[in-house]
């Protein structure tokens, strides 16, 4: 119930938003695994031409570790594909190995070393991707002391990474990954701040640190959240933003700062000199203005989000996507034109005044202007039902008259979160030489009698629903009352 | 025979010519726990259900409803909602489900608050929800007050039955109302029903006062009832032992009419549960959210069903309505995955139509199409277990229900963009 709460009822309800940066976030560009050198305020100073330290926002001083397991050369075979991407192929095959899809076809004849699966009645489509999740920050059980998700000390805390919150032993992880066939998630911090700080993206194999689960390479977010969270959240404790338009002023006040921030260093790497000071809070936003890491924007109401559409223009920084977006669908042609992705929910519950307006057409709403759309789940409950969540949303849709294909529909469990992730080259659909992010349906996915039947994560098989010793169980839940249950 | 055929349409007058209706060539799912029936028939009169099934004998000269490629079940019970209370929960100005300032805490009675314009409600309707038990927050006592259960029709007056139950925390979020402490909530407790058993004769044979020492005069009063056993007792715990105690609590309190809430580690003791002929509204959920949880599982309805338990199913949580089809469908999932136990079709579906009933003592009344119960009646564009499933028709007390609501009409508003010749203020029926 407090889960659930947090989502939805909770003071400080951690609703974040995200954009779809398909169009204008650059992709491959974030800091790489491996890079974590020096960083620039302990280099001495240095002269034109000379070597430099890289600008502060191309670092990850925390790369990640995360090496896939082995996996067989598998085959899937008399399966119903949804490749990610709107293609269905019925009877089709599936080929994966070395953890690379390798072909998608008809019928593919199978390599000698390859396990065949025969999967006549059942679906296979690419694993899906949350773009909003809190697991590891808010993990179970729910305590004050692992309450980690929103330093809410500061209305402005860019300089707070979630991946440093994350508990691995977080047990919502696995339930994700077996109930609702997940495969990647972004973690993020809560949207009680107007600058929540970095997101980190993970795939779903467990780890004992956060670092053996960071997506190699993926992008960084920024949250930000926009409306009621952050000015009651700060007019409760009588300091700015109290207001609307009080958030929009220390908003621009620190994006001011960022800019100014970026121009010292990229000065510095021009002609040389002493590098600046390092300003953690400033690395984070300088990187969004350089395009490195992607804002994901909490958001509900239409003319919230038109502000932070205009602030951005300002500032020379592009909103990967609005999150949970409550009201995308009065500016949807707003959100196409400016290429901005939106999460939404199937049921938006109107715990808050700027939650009232949600409606389940919300998504085919946005799909009708051609804006990138992707459903989210904000909890550890509704992540295992995601499939579910699009399923009620294309009937929906359906229902008015928007008649959105179920091959079609995958693309908001997978290629337009991977799209909005900037990660969409190596995941989210089921494309050769792709991750083999891959889940096996024991049926039609858009069922709710459907549950995942095999998951695979860079080609490695990580749940099988038949085979108990491929069901995940985390350290805390050894030796708890029915730790060898099904769950 | 005159039997006229008329087209399904949202707002056909049927019962409200006051004659007999004939739902007719839909799959019939009753809601006792019986399997749906393909091509079946309901037949309503007078705002009750005469007969639902296969062969039955459309009446002459009734007014058929042609359900053919739909499905026709009765309308779902929540059984723990803020409807008419709660809107919206952080929404100060308008949120009255729980009370923390009051001095009262038992003697709360939601009954003189339900708001039936309360948006939430007539979104609820929209998704097939036909009754719904209100329940109140726990404030600065374990005690919350008295629910009642309501129907969902867009009428004023709403309430089927005030004061319905008592509710209770005896688990975690016990202890802070309770003063700190699990034992503290149980102490609590006990002063409170001895309180209320000294509320006939509040002094002594010394003229000392017997009572009024943790509780208010009215928090007494409104406990008699729960102590006679005239009031059910809707306990809110989740840890199998706490479960074992609450059942305890009947060797000092003979007369306690028990319902458990969440219960989420019942099916640990399901078999004592079973055996006290106690139901259990259940919290579906399979992680350890917190320490009174830490064996939940998906198993955990299928557990309870099969040792004999009643059992009703909720999201716990305010306006999660629209999630109650998602919880039973899932224990129809479950029965394909080795290890676990699920329902069938016909059980899960019950746990949101006749067991929510029994659990409220009202399955003589709804919860089900068999004969005699209200008319309730919600005809699905599919199977009402998959959630890609809408209500066509709702049908309250056999009168036929709007399903527009807020949220239908801004989709009607921002069906088109950018606005036309005018501001969409002006786009309204």
């Amino acid at each position: 119930m407090r889960r659930l709460c947090r989502r939805l009822l909770g003071l400080l309800t951690p609703l974040a938003l995200t954009a779809c940066a398909a169009t204008s976030a650059p992709r491959d560009t974030a800091a790489s695994p491996g890079t974590g050198r020096v960083t620039a305020g302990s280099t001495a100073a240095s002269h034109p031409g000379e070597s430099r330290a890289p600008l502060p926002w191309d670092t990850d001083p925390f790369p990640s570790t995360y090496k896939p397991y082995a996996g067989a050369p598998t085959l899937v075979r008399d399966v119903t594909i949804f490749d990610g991407e709107g293609g269905r192929i019925d009877h089709g095959a599936v080929l994966f190995a070395q953890g690379k899809i390798i072909q998608v076809a008809q019928d593919i004849e199978p390599p000698p070393d390859a396990v065949v699966i025969i999967a006549t009645g059942k679906w296979i489509t690419p694993g899906i991707i949350d773009i909003h999740s809190h697991m590891g920050d808010y993990p179970v059980p729910s305590t004050a002391s692992l309450s980690d998700g929103n330093e809410l000390t500061s209305p402005v805390t860019a300089e707070v990474w979630a991946e440093h919150s994350v508990w691995p032993q977080d047990a919502e992880f696995s339930r994700a990954l077996a109930h609702g066939g997940v495969t990647t998630i972004q973690v993020l911090p809560g949207s009680g701040n107007l600058f929540g700080g970095r997101s980190v993206v993970l795939k779903l194999v467990s780890g004992r640190t956060v670092q053996e689960m960071k997506f190699p390479g993926a992008p960084y977010g920024l949250k930000m959240a926009c409306g009621e969270n952050p000015e009651t959240v700060y007019g409760a404790k009588g300091r700015m933003p109290s207001t609307r338009m009080g958030n929009i002023a220390l908003d621009r006040i620190t994006w001011s700062k960022a800019v100014e921030y970026k121009k010292k260093w990229e000065d510095y790497e021009k002609n040389g000199g002493t590098p600046p000071s390092r300003d953690l809070q400033l690395d984070t936003l300088a990187g969004v203005i350089a395009g490195k890491i992607l804002v994901h924007n909490h958001c509900y109401r239409a003319d919230d989000m038109a502000q932070v559409i205009d602030m951005s223009k300002e500032f020379g920084y592009h909103v990967a996507a609005f999150h949970h977006a409550v009201e995308a669908y009065k500016v949807a042609d707003l959100l196409a034109a400016n290429h901005i992705c939106s999460a939404v929910f199937a049921e938006q519950v109107p715990f808050k005044m700027e939650a009232v307006d949600g409606i389940p057409e919300n998504l085919a709403l946005l799909y009708q202007a051609g804006a990138c759309v992707m459903t989210h789940s904000d909890s550890g409950v509704f992540v295992q039902m995601l499939n579910l969540e699009v399923a009620k949303m294309v009937a929906a849709g359906r229902r008015m008259g928007i008649d959105i294909p179920d091959a079609v529909a995958w693309e908001f469990l997978s290629y337009n979160p991977a799209k909005a992730l900037g990660i969409a080259d190596r995941t989210g659909s089921l494309r050769p030489g792709k991750m083999a992010d891959v889940v096996l349906w024991n049926g039609n996915p858009f069922s709710s009698y459907s549950r995942p039947e095999k998951v695979w994560i860079d080609g490695a098989l990580m749940y099988d629903i038949l085979n108990p010793k491929l069901h995940p169980i985390a350290d805390f839940e050894l030796d708890n009352p029915g730790d060898e249950d099904v769950k | 025979m005159a039997i006229r055929f008329i087209v399904l349409t949202l707002l056909l007058p049927l019962s409200a010519l006051g004659g007999t209706t004939a739902i007719v060539g839909g799959t019939v799912a009753i809601g006792d726990g019986s399997a749906p029936i393909p091509g079946g028939t309901v037949v309503i009169r007078d705002g009750r259900i005469v007969t639902a099934g296969a062969d039955v004998k459309v009446p002459q000269g009734a007014t058929i409803v042609d359900a053919r490629g739909r499905w026709v079940s009765p309308g779902l019970i929540a059984p723990f909602t803020q409807l008419g209370i709660g809107s919206f929960s952080r929404v100060a100005e308008i949120n009255d489900s729980t009370a923390a300032e009051s001095p009262f805490s038992a003697a709360i009675d939601v009954s003189t608050a339900i708001n039936p314009d309360d948006a939430p409600i007539q979104v609820s309707r929209a998704v097939g929800i036909t009754r719904a038990a209100v329940v109140p927050f726990a404030g600065k006592s374990i005690f919350g007050g008295q629910g009642a259960v309501i129907d969902l029709s867009k009428r004023m007056d709403v309430i089927m039955r005030p004061r319905a139950f008592q509710y209770v925390e005896l688990g975690a979020q016990a202890d802070r109302p309770a003063g700190g402490s699990r034992p503290a909530a149980y102490a609590y407790f006990r002063e409170a029903l001895e309180e209320a058993r000294d509320y006939e004769q509040p002094f002594g044979a010394k003229g000392e006062r017997r009572w009024h020492e943790v509780l208010t005069r009215a928090d007494a009063a409104a406990l008699v009832p729960v102590l006679e056993g005239k009031q059910p007792l809707l306990v809110h715990v989740n840890r199998a032992s706490d479960i074992l105690h609450v059942l305890a609590l009947r060797q000092s309190y003979p007369n306690l009419r028990l319902i458990l809430l969440g219960a989420r580690e019942g099916w640990r003791v399901c078999a004592q549960i079973a055996a006290a002929h106690v139901p259990v509204v259940a919290s579906v959920g399979d992680l350890p959210d917190n320490f009174d949880s830490l064996a939940s599982t998906e198993s955990n309805v299928g557990r309870m069903t099969r040792a004999g338990v009643t059992v009703a199913v909720s999201i716990l949580g305010v306006y999660l309505e629209a999630y109650t089809r998602e919880l039973a469908s899932g224990l129809v999932a479950i029965t394909r995955e080795p290890g676990a136990s699920g329902l069938d079709w016909g059980q899960a579906f019950a746990t949101i139509t006749s067991n929510p009933a029994k659990v409220l003592g009202l399955d003589g009344e709804i919860g089900s199409m068999r004969p005699g119960r209200r008319a309730d009646v919600v005809i699905w564009d599919g199977d009402p277990l998959e959630v890609a499933s809408a209500p066509v028709a709702v049908y309250i007390d056999g009168q036929p229900q709007s399903l527009d609501n807020h949220l239908t009409k801004l989709r009607d508003r921002y069906r088109q963009l950018p606005p036309g010749a005018l501001p969409k203020s002006y786009d309204h029926p």
